[in-house]
C-alpha cells in the first residue's frame, strides 16, 4: 500500500531524511521509534505534504500513485491521515462543521456523493462510540480550549469519521497522562482493520504497550537502522537509543 | 480661490445646484442652512490628503469626475424587492432608490405603537421645529466637505422617533438602492433619529444595488438616545460595484443609554464612513462591531471617533478587516476621555488580514485621556492567514481555496456573535462566506 524508497528530504537547507526505505501493507501497524532529531516527525510531515519540506531523492508510492506529486488535500482524499503531534486550534470554525466540510471535500474529490447534515449526524453518532468525545467538544471551535488529551482524542475521532487507508500518528502519546493515553490507544485499536495501515511515530515504548505493533523500526539520522517485531521496542526501552549509534556508521563518524 | 474649487466634481455639483435648486422648503432657517453649507462647500472643495482625517483616502480621482444631481427617473426604476429582503428583518421599511423615496417599495402601513417614521420630505411639511437643531448644523472643518454637501443638497432622508418608553422590537429596515441610470448621479440623504427616554429600537441600514453603476451617495445621520434608551443598529453595506458611498453618523448617548452598532462593509468602490459617538450621559455604553472585506481595487475608510464625557461610561469596539487583490482598508479609532469623565472604560481592538501582497490596510488606534481612574486598552494588528491552520484544514481534505475562505470567515465571525437577531446573524455569516475571496 505504502512504499517509501530511499527517501531524502531537507528542511531549511538541512538534510533530515537520508535514504529511508519502508513498506507498509494493509492491516499492518508499523512503529517508528528513534531519538530526538532522527527525522520521525519529518517523515509524517513529508508524507502528508506540509510545505517547507523538500524531497531531494527517492520516491513514495501509495496504492500505485506518486504521493509526493499530490497536494495535501489530494493526499487526504487518497486516504492518508496525519494525527498531529500538536493539533492546531482554529477559533471561529465549528468542530462539526469542519469535519463535515472535510469529509464532503474528500468524497467530492473521490467522485462520491456528499453527505447531507442528517446522514453526517448519523455517522458522527456511530463514530462517537469508538472515541468518547462529549457533544460539547463537537460544538466548540476546532481544538479551541481543548485539553491535551481532548485534542488527541479529537484527532482520533476525526480519523474514525474520515476512515483513511493509511493513518500516521505523530507522537500521539506526547503530553498525555496514562489514562488519556489508554483512551487514545483504545480508539486507535478500534480502528485497526485488515484494510488499514498504521504508521505510529513515537519516542517512547509506552504507547506500544497499548497499540501493539506488527513491526518496529528504529530511525536514526534519517534512515531506518534496525527493524524487528515488538520486542525491539522493549529492547529500546531497556537500553535506550545509545546502542543504535553503533548500528549507524554516520553516527559514529565513520562516514565523516 | 483655492485649487480645489476648480475640479470638475465641484463644478458639476455647483452648476447642478444652481440650475435645479432644491425647491424652497418654506422654512427660513433650513433654506439658510442649506445655502450656507453650499457656500462653505464651494469655498473649501474636497479635502486633500494633507487633511489628517483624509490622510489615507485620496479624492483626486473623484475630484475629476462629474455628477448629475439627483435622479429624475428614480420613481420609474425597476427594483425587485427581493434584492433587499433580509431574514429576521420584517418590520417597517423605508426604501430609497438613488436617494429618492419610493412609497411603492416601502412598508409603513402598520407602525408599532410609539414609532414615528417618515421620509424627511414629508416630515418637513409638518412641524419642522424638532428637526431644527440637527438640520441647521454647520460643519466647520474642511474635512467635512461631504457633510456640507449633504446639508446643502439633501432633500430627503429618514425621520424616525421612538416615543419615551416604547420598545420597537421588529427591526426597522432602511434601504438605499443604487440603480443604473443614464448619468453618474450624486444623491444625498439626511436622517434624524431619536429614541426617547427608556425607548428601544432595532434598526437595519441596508445599502444595495440592482446593477452596476458609478453613483455617489452621501448620507448624514444624527442619532440621539435619551436617558436609558437602547439601540441596536446594523449596517449592511452591500453597495454597487463601482459606486462611491460616504456616510457620516453622529451618535449621542444620554445617561444610561446603550447603543450597539454593527457594520459590515462589503460593497462599493470608494467608501468612507465617519462614526462619531459621544457618551454624553453618566453610565452610557457604546458597543461597536465592524468588519470590512475588500477585494479588487476597493477602498474603504472607517473613521471612528468616540468621546467619553460623562462619569462611568464604557465603549467597546471590535473591528476586523480583510483585504485581497489591490484593495485598501483604513480603520482609525480615536478615543477621547474628556476631563472629568472619571471611571471611563474604553477598549478598541482592530485586527486585520492581508490576503494579497498588493493589498494594504492602515489601522490607527488613538487614545487621548484627560480624566482619572480610566481603564483603556487598544490593540491593532495586521497579519496573514496562519500557515499551520491552513495546513491542518488541507491535511483533512479541504482544498486550499475553501480552507482560506473558511479561516477568513472565522477571523471575522466573532464580531457579530453578540448580535441578538439570530436569523440576521446567520444571514450576515452566509453573506460574508459568499463574499470572501476563495482563491
Amino acid at each position: 500500500m505504502l512504499k517509501i524508497e530511499n527517501l531524502h528530504a531537507r528542511v531549511e537547507g538541512k538534510d533530515i531524511l537520508k535514504g529511508l526505505t519502508l513498506t507498509v501493507n494493509p492491516g499492518e501497524v508499523h512503529a517508528i521509534m528513534g531519538p530526538n532529531g532522527a527525522g520521525k516527525s519529518t517523515l509524517g510531515n513529508v508524507l502528508s505534504g506540509r510545505e517547507g519540506y523538500e524531497v531531494t531523492e527517492g520516491s513514495v508510492v501509495f496504492n500505485g500513485i506518486d504521493l509526493l506529486a499530490l497536494e495535501p488535500e489530494e493526499r487526504a482524499a487518497a486516504g492518508v491521515f496525519l494525527a498531529f503531534q500538536y493539533p492546531v486550534e482554529i477559533p471561529g470554525v465549528n468542530n462539526t462543521y469542519f469535519l463535515r466540510a472535510a469529509l464532503n471535500a474528500q468524497r467530492k474529490q473521490r467522485g462520491e456523493p456528499e453527505l447531507d447534515s442528517m446522514q453526517f449526524l448519523k455517522l458522527v453518532r456511530e463514530k462517537l462510540k469508538i472515541m468518547q468525545i462529549s457533544d460539547e467538544l463537537l460544538h466548540r471551535a476546532v481544538n479551541e480550549g481543548f485539553s491535551g488529551g481532548e485534542k488527541k482524542r479529537n484527532e482520533i475521532f476525526q480519523m474514525a469519521v474520515l476512515e483513511p487507508k493509511l493513518a500516521i500518528l505523530d507522537e500521539t502519546d506526547s503530553g498525555l497522562d496514562i489514562d488519556a493515553l489508554k483512551q487514545v490507544a483504545q480508539g486507535v485499536n478500534a480502528l485497526r482493520s485488515s484494510e488499514r495501515g498504521f504508521l505510529v511515530i513515537t519516542h517512547y515504548q509506552r504507547l506500544l504497550d497499548y497499540i501493539e505493533p506488527d513491526f518496529v523500526h528504529v530511525l536514526a539520522d534519517g534512515r531506518i537502522v534496525e527493524s524487528g517485531d515488538k520486542t525491539l521496542a522493549l529492547k529500546l526501552e531497556a537500553q535506550g537509543y545509545a546502542w543504535v549509534a553503533d548500528k549507524d556508521p554516520a553516527l559514529t563518524g565513520a562516514s565523516a | 480661490m483655492s485649487q480645489a474649487q476648480a475640479t470638475p466634481f465641484v463644478d458639476s455639483l455647483l452648476q447642478a445646484a444652481a440650475q435645479t435648486p432644491l425647491p424652497s422648503s418654506g422654512i427660513d432657517w433650513l433654506d439658510t442652512a442649506r445655502r450656507e453649507n453650499l457656500d462653505a462647500f464651494a469655498a473649501s472643495g474636497l479635502p486633500d490628503t494633507r487633511v489628517e482625517a483624509w490622510k489615507y483616502t485620496a479624492l483626486r480621482a473623484l475630484g475629476q469626475r462629474r455628477f448629475v444631481l439627483g435622479d429624475a427617473q428614480a420613481a420609474a426604476r425597476a427594483v425587485d424587492a427581493a434584492v433587499f429582503a433580509l431574514p429576521g428583518v420584517d418590520g417597517p421599511a423605508l426604501v430609497f432608490v438613488n436617494g429618492v423615496f419610493r412609497a411603492d417599495l416601502s412598508c409603513l402601513d402598520t407602525l408599532p405603537a410609539g414609532l414615528t417614521l417618515s421620509p424627511l420630505s414629508q416630515a418637513l411639511q409638518g412641524d419642522a421645529e424638532p428637526l431644527r437643531f440637527a438640520l441647521s448644523r454647520h460643519y466647520r472643518e474642511g474635512g467635512d466637505a461631504f457633510a456640507r454637501l449633504n446639508a446643502a443638497l439633501a432633500g430627503d432622508g429618514v425621520v424616525l422617533r421612538v416615543a419615551a418608553g416604547a420598545k420597537v422590537v421588529a427591526p426597522v429596515h432602511l434601504v438605499f438602492v443604487g440603480a443604473p441610470a443614464e448619468d453618474d448621479i450624486a444623491w444625498h440623504v439626511r436622517h434624524v433619529i431619536e429614541l426617547g427616554e427608556e425607548a428601544a429600537l432595532s434598526l437595519v441600514e441596508h445599502h444595495v444595488a440592482v446593477g452596476k453603476h458609478q453613483h455617489l451617495g452621501t448620507q448624514v445621520a444624527d442619532i440621539v438616545l435619551r436617558k436609558g434608551a437602547r439601540l441596536t443598529h446594523v449596517t449592511l453595506q452591500d453597495a454597487g460595484e463601482g459606486s462611491t458611498l460616504v456616510r457620516h453618523d453622529s451618535v449621542q448617548l444620554d445617561a444610561q443609554a446603550q447603543a450597539s452598532l454593527y457594520v459590515l462593509e462589503l460593497g462599493g468602490s470608494l467608501v468612507r464612513h465617519d462614526l462619531h459617538a459621544t457618551l454624553a450621559g453618566d453610565q452610557s455604553r457604546l458597543e461597536t462591531r465592524g468588519v470590512f472585506a475588500l477585494d479588487g481595487r476597493q477602498h474603504v475608510d472607517t473613521q471612528m471617533a468616540i468621546r467619553h464625557q460623562a462619569l462611568n461610561t464604557a465603549s467597546d469596539s471590535v473591528w476586523r478587516g480583510v483585504a485581497d487583490g489591490r484593495s485598501r482598508g483604513v480603520i482609525r479609532g480615536a478615543i477621547v476621555v474628556a476631563p472629568g469623565a472619571d471611571g471611563s472604560d474604553a477598549s478598541l481592538s482592530s485586527k486585520n488580514l492581508l490576503l494579497s501582497g498588493q493589498a494594504e490596510i492602515d489601522t490607527k488606534p488613538e487614545l487621548e485621556i484627560y480624566a482619572d481612574e480610566v481603564k483603556a486598552a487598544h490593540g491593532a494588528t495586521v497579519g496573514q492567514l496562519d500557515e499551520r491552520s491552513l495546513f491542518y484544514l488541507r491535511s483533512r481534505g479541504i482544498p486550499l481555496a475553501e480552507a482560506r475562505s473558511m479561516l477568513t470567515a472565522a477571523f471575522c465571525r466573532a464580531v457579530f456573535e453578540s448580535l441578538p437577531n439570530a436569523a440576521l446573524r446567520e444571514h450576515i455569516d452566509h453573506r460574508l462566506m459568499e463574499h470572501l475571496p476563495s482563491a
